[in-house]
């Protein structure tokens, strides 16, 4: 039982809209069937559209009390509002995960970065763009391992609507197909 | 009636109150008071089903005489004090005994919603045209050029009409009656309280000692018969002129319709989960 | 280590769920009994209504959506005169304006619990940042003065168990409740097994059981509390705002004015014991504290946790009950510190209080150099770990 000490700390942000609260409450369901303890909070603007939009989520395997990331082991940015205003907070060692549909300048960082234009891809291979919390969130897990892959579908089976639970299945599966094609094209 | 008034009265007062009263000489509060009871006698009302709810101001000391389930609340806030204990006790009968200031300047958000939700309370307005308990301010019901402790060059407000008030906002019973017209007082009381919904009875009334004082009324038998002649039943205040309509109110039951009552529609709501199906759903 | 009178609740394991803390407030609730609830929108506390609106009605429990948090805090006072156990949530502005009906219902001493999940303020602020800057209105916000409970816990499971608390403290003391959260802990996720509901304790109101015509429900007694009868049940009993004598009716006599107030201060003031609880962490072997709470206080834990791992004896005390102000324990646990860091997200509410507490015995051993360090922050964002750490490292 006893693991080696793990706890990372991740933000997923972008704008509001783009469903980045949802896909950090799915990644904490997640966690939580992997009998992780976990947090998950956010920062939100007035609007339910638009405005920027964040979700921390801390993981680990002992306790930890403070719920907000400070320094994120995982970064996912959607947006280059985003980006720009949280990618400092990133660790040397770090993953940088942007969505190059909006990211286009990435500031300096030595973190790894990880460049793919998710909303594009949703649009166009899943029909909508709606999907892309949940296709970046796949290749997210798939490349950092921060939860298990049978408990990120669970979570999502258990965190929308009946009738989308096919549409985020399907972009669960591309999300981890993106992950191992660009590893091979590394 | 074969009883002498006074006795029926008597069997409602809370005896070990320290009376007299607070209500000046010459006040319709008491009037009301004994209208109210009469009723409430008449129509066989269990007294430990009515709960009598007040605001603050001269009319609002009443239930603290009476021997019901009363509750002597916030300023302005009866009606909403009522909702909780309708809402949580829907069979109970539930009356708010409130001011024209009360009901409708500081408490008339809770007047309108209160309509608007069709809830079966009924809301007695002693409306005297002032703000007794603090001394003689205008309240929105005081006559636009009438005098008050803070109008002393007379009042530049308009007046509200607390029965087209109650009716805009969707009450389903709304008379309006005067402290002389007792017996049609009682009447439209009965009916209110028989009425399921929201029900509003503008019960036009004397200050002699403020507002009569401050706008030279009179003696308070001057101003009861002021009442009676001032006053006309609706059908004859609408075939009077647009000029002679000023100086004349009109007296009756404006509206009294059937429509959904809040606590019924929401005990339906409730009943929707009460199906064995509908359960651990 | 935790001294949490309140987790002996817990231990039958239930299923561990991913629950936000306003969600916890409104399972708690639930869990309590509550079956009345009337509310207005206002963020970052809507999500205990809509759970509420959703739940109530399965229930039989009734929920009404009133016109503003004046007509919300007055109709759950008039629902539990008819008996119910009654809530209402709200934030900052609507605190505001429900202040007038808390002070009612602890003069009529009538049971209610309210829920403040603070914000930045003053005014409308910040609506959807975290703000501690609601712990003095809490205290002193109605006018007049009588003591007050106030709650707030610092996590989702304790959201759950003070919100029970807040219902048993509010049934047992007849009087207004307050539970305080702040914007990031009502909308936070975590993991939490709640307590098996057949362990949980709750306490009801003592009834009357006494013929309606010797009821008396605001007489003395040593407990200062009296039973309180439900309207429609036989006791034709009168409640008032006004100073009122031992059957509810108004007065002015000096006598019994006197003995109201007094019975109304002792009921909490002699009930410290009961009512307040801390949890102190680390405290053992400390010679420097953080002073904090709610939110605040997850920081200040994990600074410590960051301080302890350097070598450093820093230990954290956090009320759990913010009033009555847990004094004694203020005076146990941090009497001996050269430092205390009070940190919290307003000007300097609980420092004050803390400096109120600690001054008569810290002017004493002045000559020791001891001192409270007020880390303050006001511009919606959280107090981090670090920045303790960092404020311990400059202050040493």
């Amino acid at each position: 039982m006893r693991e080696k000490y793990f706890k990372k700390e991740i933000r997923l942000s972008g704008s509001g809209g783009q469903g980045l609260i949802t896909a950090g409450i799915i990644l904490a369901r997640a966690a939580v069937l992997d009998k992780m303890k976990v947090t998950q909070t956010q920062s939100y603007g007035p609007e339910s559209r638009g405005g920027a939009s964040r979700a921390d989520v801390i993981i680990s395997n002992e306790n930890f009390y403070f719920p907000e990331a400070i320094h994120f082991d995982i970064f996912l940015a959607l947006t280059q509002e985003a980006c720009d205003k949280y990618v400092e907070n990133l660790k040397d060692n770090g993953i940088l995960i942007a969505d190059n549909t909006f990211v286009k300048n990435i500031a300096y960082t030595e973190a790894t970065i990880f460049e793919l234009p998710f909303t594009n891809i949703a649009t166009e291979k899943l029909g909508s763009a709606l999907p892309t919390n949940i296709l970046s969130l796949a290749f997210l897990v798939r490349k950092t391992k921060v939860v298990t892959e049978n408990s990120l579908k669970e979570a999502v089976k258990n965190s929308v609507k009946a009738r989308y639970v096919d549409l985020n299945m399907k972009a669960l599966k591309l999300g981890f197909k993106l992950a191992d094609e660009y590893k091979e094209e590394e | 009636m074969a009883q002498i008034p006074q006795k029926v009265i008597h069997k409602y007062l809370r005896h070990e109150k320290k009376f007299p009263h607070v209500w000046c000489p010459g006040c319709s509060n008491g009037i009301v008071l004994g209208t109210v009871i009469r009723a409430i006698e008449d129509l066989k009302y269990e007294r430990d089903n009515i709960a009598m709810v007040s605001g603050i101001g001269c009319s609002s000391r009443m239930p603290v005489y009476v021997d019901f389930n009363t509750l002597h609340s916030l300023h302005g806030r009866a009606i909403a004090y009522a909702t909780g204990i309708k809402m949580y006790k829907p069979h109970m009968k539930v009356m708010v005994i409130t001011g024209d200031g009360d009901s409708t300047a500081i408490g008339g958000n809770h007047f309108i919603h209160a309509a608007r939700r069709n809830i079966d309370i009924t809301v007695i307005v002693i409306n005297n045209y002032i703000y007794g308990m603090t001394g003689g301010q205008f309240s929105p019901t005081t006559p636009t050029g009438d005098k008050a402790t803070t109008s002393p060059y007379g009042n530049i407000d308009s007046t509200f009409d607390i029965c087209k008030l109650a009716i805009g906002a969707g009450a389903t019973f709304v008379a309006r009656t005067t402290a002389y017209h007792a017996i049609e007082a009682k009447k439209y009381i009965e009916k209110a309280f028989e009425h399921k919904g929201f029900s509003v009875v503008d019960i036009i009334s004397a200050c002699p000692v403020i507002y009569g004082r401050l706008n030279k009324k009179g003696t308070p038998a001057q101003m009861m018969i002021d009442m009676r002649d001032n006053s006309l039943p609706i059908a004859q205040y609408e075939k009077l002129s647009e000029e002679e309509k000023k100086f004349k109110y009109p007296r009756g039951i404006f509206v009294q319709e059937n429509k959904p009552e809040y606590t019924e529609k929401y005990a339906e709501l409730v009943k929707m989960f009460q199906k064995p199906e509908e359960q651990g759903k | 280590m935790a001294k949490n009178k309140i987790k002996e609740t817990s231990s039958k394991k239930q299923e561990m769920v991913l629950m936000q803390g306003n969600e916890a407030i409104a399972l708690g609730a639930l869990a309590a009994g509550v079956d009345f609830f009337a509310g207005y929108p206002i963020t970052p506390s809507t999500e205990i209504a809509e759970i509420l609106s959703e739940e109530l009605p399965k229930k039989g429990g009734k929920f009404i959506q009133m016109e503003d948090e004046i007509a919300s805090i007055s109709a759950i006072i008039g629902a539990s005169l008819a008996g119910a156990k009654a809530m209402t949530a709200t934030s900052g502005p609507g605190f505001s304006l429900m202040q007038e009906g808390i002070g009612f219902a602890k003069m009529a001493e009538v049971p209610c619990v309210v829920v403040n999940v603070m914000r930045g303020g003053p005014s409308t602020g910040l609506p959807t940042s975290p703000s501690q800057s609601d712990i003095m209105q809490a205290r002193w916000g109605n006018h007049g003065d009588t003591p007050a409970i106030v709650l707030y816990p610092n996590s989702v499971l304790e959201s759950y168990e003070l919100t029970i608390r807040a219902f048993n403290l509010a049934e047992k003391y007849r009087t207004c409740v307050v539970l305080l959260s702040d914007e990031v802990l009502g909308h936070m996720r975590e993991a939490v097994v709640l307590p098996d509901l057949e362990k949980v304790k709750i306490i009801n109101r003592i009834k009357p059981t006494i013929p309606p015509e010797w009821y008396k429900h605001y007489k003395n007694n040593p407990k200062y509390i009296s039973p309180l009868a439900s309207y429609g049940e036989g006791y034709r009993f009168h409640v008032t705002g006004l100073a009122h004598d031992e059957r509810g009716f108004p007065t002015n006599r000096a006598d019994e004015i006197e003995t109201l107030m007094e019975r109304l201060k002792n009921k909490i003031l002699h009930h410290i014991d009961d009512l307040v609880q801390i949890e102190s962490y680390m405290m053992e072997d400390a010679t420097r504290a953080i002073f904090a709470a709610g939110i605040s206080s997850r920081a200040a834990k994990e600074a410590v946790n960051i301080l302890r791992k350097a070598g450093r004896r820093v230990g954290m005390l956090r009320p759990l009950t913010i009033w009555p102000f847990p004094d004694d324990a203020v005076r146990k646990y941090l009497f001996d510190m050269k430092t205390i860091i009070v940190a919290e997200l307003n000007q300097g509410q609980l420092s004050r209080e803390l400096k109120r507490v600690m001054g008569g015995v810290w002017n004493y051993s002045k000559q020791k150099k001891r001192k409270i360090v007020e880390l303050q922050k006001n511009n919606g964002e959280i107090i981090t770990p670090e920045e303790i750490v960092n404020l311990f490292r400059e202050v040493r």
